[in-house]
């Protein structure tokens, strides 16, 4: 049983292969204690990322998404995860106008180490989502399934 | 200016040109159509008017042709932005600008008529629309009816021209006074904008004018709306399908939409559908100092970064 709240709610975590995805495993591998609400969708490199995929996940029953990628100058391709920060920034701030809290969006950066900050990144991350509750009602979440 | 004087300029241009790209008389008196001019005999029929409102520089980067294009203020935001995104080579292209006071709403017309037939309609100065219909005339005041964009217009004069009709006309407005409405909507509350979307997204036929008339919707016939692998959207109408087109739209415009509000003009369903790519323009101005269709040695922000981005700051959890 999580300590963060007894229902699940449903984030989707894109992670970018060489660097976050990494930092998620190292996470399980060290045996950190995660929340397991998360699903995640491995991609290539954050710039990968379409903003469309978030507001996708959002609109078809996702409470909250979390884009986590290479530090900047770190990224595998050099230069994608400089595109993704505009990319990103420029759905976090539309996401408001739109109605949705962008509280339920997240970006960030973790190299494949940093296990602990993968971590506290995850849990804080769903801790924050939880505080809003489910974007959906009952009825709408079923759409997608 | 006279129509005389265009119609001076465009046999003028025919002679590089193989074809001009200007309006003519539509159907009835009220609308006017864009025509393609190829024999100076054919350039007799040219107007300009309040009533041309098309944006006829969507034409041009699916045209082959040395062509030469008539253009407002808003038009001409879009010759800028096909340079930008190298869509138009600049040389096989004449730009006629035409500094413009402003163009009629149909919609807003025909509703002061009562929808009415038209049977004439005069503009005895800027700021007088007159119309005749069976039931006499009637006078406008063209603040009442321009279209929505004219009011927050900040290019009146094109910003790219080869050959200017008329005299240059500056913008009363500035950069806040234009962005006015959607920093209103931006200061309510997340539930009034959930429902203020929901409410004019519930409108939507899925008809696609919006996207069909958008001059910088480059994509044709490979719109991910349309493709079945990845299949984005259902042909279902329902709130998300809708919205979820609505999104790919603006998200496809982010940062490239030129305002020239062909989308609204487009929709039967009278949606604010500009809004959204307006409100990602101001984003645009306040991170990257950038404004789509005004430098043509600009890049567009999504197609480049900066490796230390001045005004993005890391999200706290």
């Amino acid at each position: 049983m999580s300590e963060i709240a007894p229902k699940e709610l449903r984030i989707v975590g894109f992670l970018c292969n060489w660097c976050s995805y990494g930092g998620a495993d190292t996470a399980g591998v060290s045996r950190f204690r995660q929340p397991t609400d998360l699903r995640v969708i491995r991609v290539p490199c954050s710039g990968r990322v379409d903003p469309l995929f978030i507001v996708k996940s959002l609109l078809n029953g996702a409470d909250g998404v979390l884009v986590s990628g290479c530090h900047p100058r770190d990224c595998h391709y050099t230069d994608g995860n400089f595109y993704a920060r505009r990319r990103l920034e420029m759905l976090k701030r539309l996401l408001p106008f739109l109605g949705i809290d962008e509280k339920r969006f997240h970006y960030t950066w973790i190299s494949a180490s940093e296990g602990a900050r993968w971590q506290k990144t995850v849990t804080d991350f769903t801790t924050q989502v939880h505080k809003l509750g489910p974007l959906h009602s009952t009825t709408e979440a079923q759409i997608g399934s | 200016m006279g129509p005389e004087k265009l119609k001076e300029v465009i046999k003028e241009a025919l002679k590089d040109a193989e074809v001009v790209i200007a309006y003519k008389e539509g159907f009835d008196k009220l609308h006017s159509t864009p025509c393609f001019v190829t024999t100076p005999e054919e350039a007799d029929a040219v107007i300009f008017d309040p009533r041309c409102v098309q944006n006829l520089a969507s034409y041009l980067p699916s045209l082959k042709k040395k062509a030469a294009v008539v253009v407002k203020g808003c038009d001409s935001r879009t010759i800028v932005q096909y340079m930008q995104e190298a869509l138009i080579d600049r040389g096989k292209v004449t730009v006629i600008g035409i500094p413009c006071t402003g163009i009629v709403s149909i919609k807003k017309v025909m509703a002061k008529t009562g929808h009415q037939p038209i049977l004439d309609v005069t503009f005895p100065d800027k700021n007088t629309v007159v119309v005749k219909t069976p039931k006499g005339e009637q006078k406008m005041a063209m603040a009442d009816v321009a279209a929505d964009k004219c009011g927050s217009c900040l290019y009146p004069t094109p910003v790219v021209y080869d050959q200017l009709v008329g005299e240059p006309i500056e913008s009363d407005k500035t950069y806040e006074t234009a962005y006015k409405d959607v920093a209103e909507l931006a200061a309510k509350s997340l539930e009034e904008k959930k429902a203020y979307w929901e409410k004019e997204f519930d409108r939507c036929i899925r008809c696609y004018a919006c996207r069909n008339a958008c001059p910088m919707c480059v994509c044709q016939d490979s719109c991910i709306a349309e493709s079945r692998d990845p299949h984005w959207i259902s042909q279902k109408s329902n709130p998300t399908e809708k919205f979820m087109f609505h999104m790919i739209h603006a998200l496809h415009l982010a940062g490239r939409c030129v305002e020239c509000g062909e989308c609204e003009r487009a929709c039967p369903m009278g949606i604010p559908v500009n809004m959204l790519k307006r409100k990602i323009n101001q984003d645009m101005k306040e991170l990257y100092d950038y404004e789509p269709g005004v430098k043509p040695e600009d890049k567009p922000p999504m197609f480049t970064f900066s490796v230390e981005e001045k005004k993005i700051e890391e999200h706290k959890l």
